[in-house]
């Protein structure tokens, strides 16, 4: 099961190792909504091919961090840099097209079309034809383990089948960076190991992600490192045993009952 | 163009702002409540003047005295198209809920016409009539006494929504739908409130105006555009601002009237909004 | 229903109405029939912008009136052949829905129906007071006999007229097909979806936007320059009023939107119903049409908002 993408060319920087190139660098991105602060001086690095791990309580800016990451927001002070070129400013298309891919928290399935349908509009960014579209959307949604419910129109699918839809759509832009908003919120039990083990197949492949998620057992099970958030600020930043005993983090999030 | 000419237009549009004012009101209303444009708006207006016109030609009722029947008339009638029509199309996509709102008003434009059929009727010798004379300027006593009368009416909207249990009621459903029934509040009783007032402003606007403006099936059409506009530059759901947006309306349109040529008021008024909408989407005191 | 058939039967139809108005000479069902296939083609037209792009114009007879306008003014003034005077009739309405698009496009939901009100009475009341252009009295088109495909006039019969109709209507649902199965239609329908996530994916939503709206207009002014020619008198209450964007509408989502036969049937529906209460109705007859028109779309509005196309979608799964 554990193979590269093979449409993905090799590359010196991706390797299931972290590599050498750091893919995102955030450099003291704030925003501001009023009179709220909601992301304040937020710097962290994202390596070639690493999982890094975002928690943080509910309101510590996560999403909207992701928000000014892909071009739904602009920041209001600061920089984000894609392999060196600065991307703070740009649409989420262009941002996209740079190879920047997202979910969404609150899943957005394209409810009139199919499932295969749904994947093949992230798969026509790489082409213009339908047939190699919808072959490319195919791969996609075998990856994720919806090749099954490609006939299937998206409104019919369980959240679980949502969120792997929302994934295989993201995958089929080929992106060389994967900011996933929640991986297991609102689905059953019975399906979180299933999406886990996707999750770690594509950063086996060499993929770069960043993932948003509440559960504490699956994020710092997966993390190379874990960035952790509270009220709009960075209070830890490191490997997910560090952070797991971090004060400042227990305090704010995990309580005593996780250290160690 | 002198002063004099500006001035009187000014208090021209001044007066008529406060009617359109209370047409937007009823609007704004409705789109706070559930986020539904009612494209038959116009038609309700229509329909006032016309009940307005039948009970003066019929009765002998002078719109003033017809006026509370034609509010609560109205009012009926928007509970009955809220449980007749927009009850079943809440959650449908947006096309559904434009269309059949449109299907509406294109249905009661017909009605009229082959009821009444289409020549201007008027309302003649009210009660009040004649003109005011102020300083240089000449003020008509039924256009006082209409936008008098908006005001009041807008005024007691206010006072209704803001003073009453039911008002905040209807408040509490504008501002979050599930926590509003969460505390005990029948949304759908609420929607159909909101209809139901929001006809009722409706009416009385038309009792009002039909003292003086000619009636006829299509005159709904004009007065609703504008009043897409003033809900629109009041921001959609925000009744106290329909007020001043409601003026705004009535004094650009008399000014594009003086000051560029007649036949182009309402195109100026249009490309008012336009302007708005593009520089503030929410419009000028807009929370959407 | 297998494709296969599906295609043969859209062939015998398209023989049937080539052979139409070689059986009926009569004018008056041939002029239905133009009627259908003019309305189907408009409202084909604005199906692609707001049917499949999600993008809902009331507004769009500012384009058919362009069309109209742009080819008899031409005729008239400069001698331009008609057919010519479609093309840039076409070009113009093209142009003038990018500029129209540019600024209204940023608006969403209802603000965006009623600026596309809004824009069409702005540019219905310039053209009432423009003078040059006929201002509200409107233009005759120049008659020129004898009957000719150059001067797209024929006096005798309405046979070729119908056959253009034909062409115009049968060019809109190839279009549309066209469009359906290509990227353009996947992205068009992703935006009326969920335009953010459209964006998250890498589609420059303003500028397909701007694509559906080019197409739509064009279309759309097709039709107006036929018009032109066929009825030979113009004026804005005729070509520019809102009342005809809405039936065009109308047409449309009684159809059904986003399909590709909706426009069609809808046409088919429609026109002859109105046609029909005009005749039986005599004198009131126009406001009996629009009466039924509003209760056929109320009713659509609620049971049905994908028209009669996804209701016989609805039946053919149920039995199927």
């Amino acid at each position: 099961m554990s193979r590269p993408p093979h449409h993905l060319p090799p590359h010196p920087a991706l390797s299931p190792s972290g590599g050498e190139g750091i893919l995102l660098d955030v450099r003291g991105v704030t925003k501001r909504f009023g009179g709220l602060v909601a992301n304040n001086d937020i710097s962290f690095q994202v390596g070639a091919g690493e999982l890094v791990g975002v928690i943080g309580p509910n309101g510590a800016g996560k999403s909207t961090l992701f928000d000014l990451l892909t071009g739904f927001q602009t920041a209001d002070a600061g920089e984000v840099l894609l392999d060196g070129h600065p991307i703070a400013r740009l649409r989420p298309d262009q941002i996209s097209r740079l190879g920047v891919a997202r979910t969404f928290q609150k899943l957005k399935p394209f409810t009139q079309m199919t499932a295969l349908e749904n994947v093949m509009v992230g798969a026509f960014q790489k082409t213009t034809d339908p047939a190699r579209a919808r072959r490319e959307a195919l791969e996609a949604l075998e990856r994720v383990g919806l090749a099954d419910k490609a006939q299937a129109h998206a409104r019919v699918l369980s959240t679980g089948q949502r969120k792997r839809l929302e994934m295989a759509r993201a995958l089929a832009t080929q992106p060389r960076l994967l900011l996933m908003d929640e991986v297991t919120g609102g689905v059953d039990l019975r399906s979180i190991p299933g999406l886990v083990a996707l999750v770690r197949e594509l950063n086996a492949g060499g993929m770069a992600l960043v993932v948003i998620e509440h559960n504490m057992g699956v994020i710092m099970d997966i993390s190379r490192r874990i960035v952790a958030l509270h009220l709009g600020e960075v209070i830890a930043d490191g490997p997910p045993a560090t952070v797991g005993r971090d004060a400042r983090v227990v305090e704010a999030y995990l309580g005593q009952a996780y250290v160690g | 163009m002198s002063l004099e000419v500006i001035l009187q237009g000014l208090v021209s549009g001044l007066l008529m702002g406060f009617v359109y004012a209370l047409i937007a009101a009823g609007l704004s209303l409705i789109f706070g409540l559930m986020e539904i444009v009612n494209f038959a708006h116009g038609e309700f207006l229509m329909l006032a003047m016309f009940a307005t016109f039948w009970a003066w030609a019929l009765a002998k009722l002078d719109p003033l005295a017809s006026l509370p029947i034609t509010v609560g008339l109205l009012f009926l009638l928007g509970f009955a198209v809220y449980h007749g029509l927009i009850r079943w199309i809440l959650g449908a996509p947006m096309l559904a809920q434009i269309f059949a709102t449109f299907g509406l008003a294109i249905f009661l434009r017909a009605a009229a016409q082959a009821l009444w059929g289409v020549d201007f009727k008027l309302v003649k010798n009210p009660l009040v009539d004649g003109r005011l004379a102020v300083g240089g300027l000449f003020i008509g006593l039924p256009q006082l006494a209409a936008s008098a009368g908006a005001l009041a009416a807008f005024g007691f909207l206010y006072w209704f929504i803001t003073r009453t249990e039911t008002g905040l009621a209807l408040q509490a459903t504008a501002q979050d739908r599930q926590a509003a029934s969460l505390m005990g509040i029948d949304t759908q009783r609420m929607f159909a409130l909101g209809w139901g007032i929001g006809a009722a402003c409706v009416g009385a606007a038309g009792a009002l105006l039909a003292m003086f403006f000619y009636i006829f099936p299509d005159v709904g059409a004009t007065f609703a555009l504008l009043a897409y506009v003033t809900v629109a530059l009041g921001g959609f759901g925000n009744v106290p601002a329909t007020l001043a947006a409601g003026v705004i309306v009535g004094i650009v349109e008399v000014l594009a009237g003086l000051l560029i040529a007649p036949a182009f008021k309402y195109a100026v008024v249009f490309a008012l909004y336009l302007v708005v909408v593009l520089w503030r989407p929410q419009g000028l005191f807009g929370r959407f | 229903m297998p494709r296969g058939l599906r295609w043969a039967g859209a062939a015998i139809a398209l023989a049937l109405l080539i052979a139409f108005p070689l059986v009926i000479t009569k004018p008056f069902p041939r002029h239905v029939m133009i009627t259908i296939f003019l309305y189907a083609m408009l409202a084909q037209a604005w199906n692609l912008l707001a049917g499949y792009c999600g993008q809902i114009s009331l507004g769009h007879a500012v384009f058919f009136g362009t069309g109209a306008y742009t080819s008899t003014l031409l005729l008239k003034h400069l001698g331009v052949t008609p057919w010519g005077g479609m093309l840039a009739g076409v070009v113009l309405a093209v142009l003038l829905s990018q500029c129209i698009g540019y600024p209204v496009f940023r608006l969403r939901g209802h603000y965006f129906a009623i600026a596309t009100i809004a824009v069409g009475e702005i540019i219905g009341t310039l053209m009432i007071n423009w003078d040059w252009a006929g201002g509200a009295r409107g233009l005759f088109v120049p008659i020129k006999r004898p009957d000719s495909w150059l001067n797209f006039q024929f006096h005798e019969s309405k046979q070729n007229y119908y056959y253009i109709a034909l062409a115009l209507l049968v060019l809109a649902l190839w279009i549309t097909l066209r469009v359906e199965r290509s990227r353009l239609g996947y992205y068009l329908r992703a935006i009326r979806e969920d335009q953010d996530a459209a964006a998250s994916l890498g589609i420059p939503v303003a500028a397909y936007k701007q694509r559906a709206m080019a197409l739509s207009a064009g279309l759309t002014a097709l039709g107006g320059a036929f018009y032109a020619q066929y009825i030979l008198f113009i004026d804005p209450e005729s070509v520019f009023p809102t009342a005809l964007s809405i039936l065009i509408c109308l047409v449309a989502v009684l159809g059904g939107v986003g399909t590709l036969w909706g426009p069609l049937v809808g046409a088919a529906i429609m026109i002859p119903l109105g046609e029909w209460t005009r005749i039986s109705f005599g004198g009131s007859g126009k406001a009996v049409d629009l009466l039924v028109y509003g209760a056929l779309i109320m009713v659509v509005s609620v049971v049905q908002p994908g028209g009669i196309m996804a209701l016989a979608r609805r039946g053919r799964r149920r039995t199927g």
